[in-house]
Formats: structure tokens, C-alpha cells, sequence
């Protein structure tokens, strides 16, 4: 039951087998498999079910700090026609949000919480500052962090994972797990690659080691011509979430 | 540190299922650590033993299983173990691979003074 908006979803039930252990009387053993982040996992669907409701596909945007996430959701909006708003995971500061809300962008700073990721829980507090009916699509602007980000489902529909050519092409192999949860990833400042000896091939055979079938993108707020394939990327996703939730319907 | 909020969620669910079947405390915990799950084993078992402190974990041991990816490949149908963080199959370097395990982290078994 949700506390904020009075919905509820269903909890799925579990079956736990109490044994006895032959060899101790008076010690049992219960088999249990349950996910360790099971309630994490819960809200997560819940607030996706908040987005489906409203048609917003919902994206959770990740990288190290300074990859470009906050640059590239001030420079979108000039480029894509989707109307969107930003879930600010900046713990620390409200620059980004600011920044964000200077250019007009609807943006809502997460308050509470540990530093070093974002929850399903923290979203969802978000989600109910922000109106969805007046949207299409909505990100999450994680916490800049290669590690723990990737470990928790915070209800999105899509990860967008950032690389920017400053950090190295190494860092696909340093970080498995975050690039291996990528729908897309984006290689970010690519108008610095002639100043980094940054090898996008390597960068692609590391990635289809990990995750053969995401899709990569190259950008550089320098160059309008390469929010193309981003905008493009974006309306697929949306669109193709717009169907399967009618298809779910 | 996100190993840190993986144990309170780990002890907040033992301590539920010990209430429920009426233990006093809780022995063992066992729990399956996927090599792609995130989390780094050895801070993992320093958390634990931090949390578990002041709740009826007190004195329980944490035993990880490390799990390796499983994978199945669509290709040639051979089912396969590995360490390395690679999804593409061993046996035929086909990309059309299915992870079966070794993503999660599971809560899989308690043992329980009752
Ligand atoms: N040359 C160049 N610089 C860029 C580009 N995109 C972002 N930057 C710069 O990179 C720096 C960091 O960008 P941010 O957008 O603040 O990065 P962030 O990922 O939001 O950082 P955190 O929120 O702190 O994790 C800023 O100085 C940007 O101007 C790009 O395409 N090219
Ligand atoms: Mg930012
Ligand atoms: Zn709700
Ligand atoms: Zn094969």
C-alpha cells in the first residue's frame, strides 16, 4: 500500500519449508531464495506502475561524476520534441536541479538519502512533486557513481549509461556490472577525443563482451548534429514502451 | 558503500523470517553472491559483521556462496559456468546467450535457534 498516493500492488507470496534438521534438534534450517533486495525491488515496480499509468517512460541516467548528465538533459530540450522532467539524484547540492530549472526544465531534487546511490523508495518520493500527465518522458539523474547505481532498480524503464571520453575506454571493464545493466550507452564529449587516447573500438569490444546487444551512441553537446541519434534512440524507447503497455493492458 | 544498505536489507529480512517462525536467534545466514551482482564479497561480510550487532543476528556467521555466471547459448545449446565477467558462450563465441545466474544476490538459507 502506498502511503503517498493510497495505491496498492500485489505482494508476491513465497514459500518458506520449515525442516528440522536431522542432526540438531533444536536448530532449524529454513530454505528461503528470496531476493536480498526484494522490498527494493517491489517499490521499484510500483513506481512503474505510477509512470504506466500516466504513459511516461522513464529513463535512470548513470556514470561517474562529470560524464555529462546534467549538461546533456540542459542541452536536450532544444533537440527532442518529448516533453520531459528531471528526478535530481544529487544529493549534496540543488546545482544541478537549479541548473536544470534555468533553462526551463521541470526538475525535482531528491532530499533525503545515503550519497552514493539512488533507491526505489527515494523515487518514489519524488514522483508524487512531479506531474506526470504533463509528460512523456522522465529521467532519473543518478548519482555519479560507477558502482553502486547498478545494484538497485529504482523503477525506470531504461538505463542510460554515460562514458566520457576523458575517463578512459578502460572503464567498461573496471565497471562490469553498470555497463553490463546499459540499454544504451553514450560516449560523451566526443568532440575531446582528438586530446584523449580514447579507443572507441576497444571501447565496443569490451561492451559486446558484456552486454553483446546494447546500443551505443556517440555525443558532444559541441556538435547538434549528434543529438540525433540520442532524440532517436529516445521516441524508439518511448514508443515501444507505449505499446507494451497497451499490449500489457 | 551501497554493501552497507545490502546488509540492513539482508538483516531486516532475516529478523522478519525469524519472527515469524518464533526463533530466538538466528545461527547462519546463507546467501548466494552472483560475480555480476555489484557487490564486493569481502566488504559485504564487513557490514554484516557490523549490523548484525544489536538484533537477534548478533551472533550469526554469514556464509557466501560466490556464484559464477551460468549461461545458456541459444546457438549451440550448451550450458556453461565461468568467472570472467564475459556473457558471449565459451563453447561457440555466439553473443545469443541467456544469463541464467550469477546477477543476484539471494537470501538462500537460515539456520535458526528456535
Ligand atoms: N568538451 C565537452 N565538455 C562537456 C560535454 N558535456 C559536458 N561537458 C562538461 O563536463 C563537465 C561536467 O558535466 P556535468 O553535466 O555537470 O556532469 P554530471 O555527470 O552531471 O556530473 P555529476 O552530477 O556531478 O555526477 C562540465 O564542465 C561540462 O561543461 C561535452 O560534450 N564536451
Ligand atoms: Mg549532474
Ligand atoms: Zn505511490
Ligand atoms: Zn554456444
Amino acid at each position: 500500500m502506498c502511503q503517498d498516493c493510497g495505491c496498492s500492488i500485489t505482494h508476491d507470496h513465497h514459500d518458506h519449508s520449515l525442516k528440522t534438521n536431522p542432526q540438531l534438534n533444536d536448530k532449524k534450517t529454513l530454505s528461503v531464495i528470496h531476493k536480498i533486495l526484494s522490498k527494493n525491488d517491489l517499490e521499484a515496480q510500483h513506481n512503474r506502475n505510477h509512470f504506466n499509468q500516466h504513459q511516461v517512460t522513464a529513463f535512470n541516467i548513470m556514470s561517474s561524476p562529470g560524464s555529462g548528465k546534467t549538461t546533456l538533459l540542459e542541452h536536450l530540450c532544444q533537440y527532442s520534441n518529448l516533453r520531459y522532467a528531471v528526478i535530481e539524484g544529487d544529493l549534496e547540492t540543488s546545482r544541478d536541479a537549479d541548473r536544470l530549472i534555468a533553462k526551463g526544465i521541470l526538475a525535482y531534487q531528491i532530499q533525503t538519502g545515503s550519497a552514493c546511490h539512488l533507491d526505489a523508495f527515494m523515487v518514489h518520493g519524488a514522483l508524487h512533486h512531479i506531474k506526470l500527465d504533463e509528460l512523456d518522458i522522465c529521467f532519473v539523474e543518478n548519482v555519479g557513481n560507477l558502482v553502486c547505481p547498478a545494484s538497485y532498480d529504482v523503477g525506470t524503464h531504461k538505463n542510460i549509461v554515460l562514458l566520457s571520453v576523458p575517463e578512459g575506454d578502460d572503464k567498461i571493464e573496471k565497471y562490469p556490472v553498470m555497463f553490463r545493466k546499459a540499454d544504451v550507452v553514450v560516449i560523451t564529449k566526443t568532440d575531446l577525443l582528438p586530446y584523449f587516447d580514447f579507443n572507441l573500438e576497444h571501447a565496443k569490444a569490451e561492451l559486446y563482451k558484456l552486454n553483446p546487444h546494447v546500443d551505443l551512441i556517440e555525443l558532444s553537446v559541441k556538435d547538434a548534429a549528434t543529438f540525433n541519434p540520442l532524440v532517436n534512440w529516445l521516441a524508439t524507447a518511448h514508443d515501444n514502451n507505449l505499446t507494451a503497455n497497451i499490449q500489457e493492458a | 558503500m551501497h554493501e552497507y544498505s545490502i546488509v540492513m536489507a539482508l538483516i531486516e529480512q532475516c529478523e522478519a523470517l525469524a519472527k515469524q517462525h518464533q526463533a530466538i536467534a538466528v545461527e547462519r545466514v546463507d546467501i548466494k553472491v552472483g560475480i555480476l551482482s555489484g557487490v564486493e564479497p569481502s566488504l559485504l561480510a564487513q557490514a554484516f559483521n557490523t549490523f548484525k550487532l544489536d538484533g537477534i543476528c548478533a551472533k550469526a556467521s554469514l556464509d557466501m556462496h560466490i556464484q559464477p555466471l551460468v549461461l545458456q547459448c541459444n546457438h549451440c545449446n550448451t550450458r556453461s559456468e565461468q568467472m570472467h565477467r564475459v556473457v558471449l558462450c565459451p563453447d561457440c563465441n555466439s553473443a545469443d546467450t541467456r544469463v541464467v545466474d550469477g546477477e543476484d544476490m539471494m537470501l538462500m538459507q537460515l539456520e535458526m535457534d528456535t
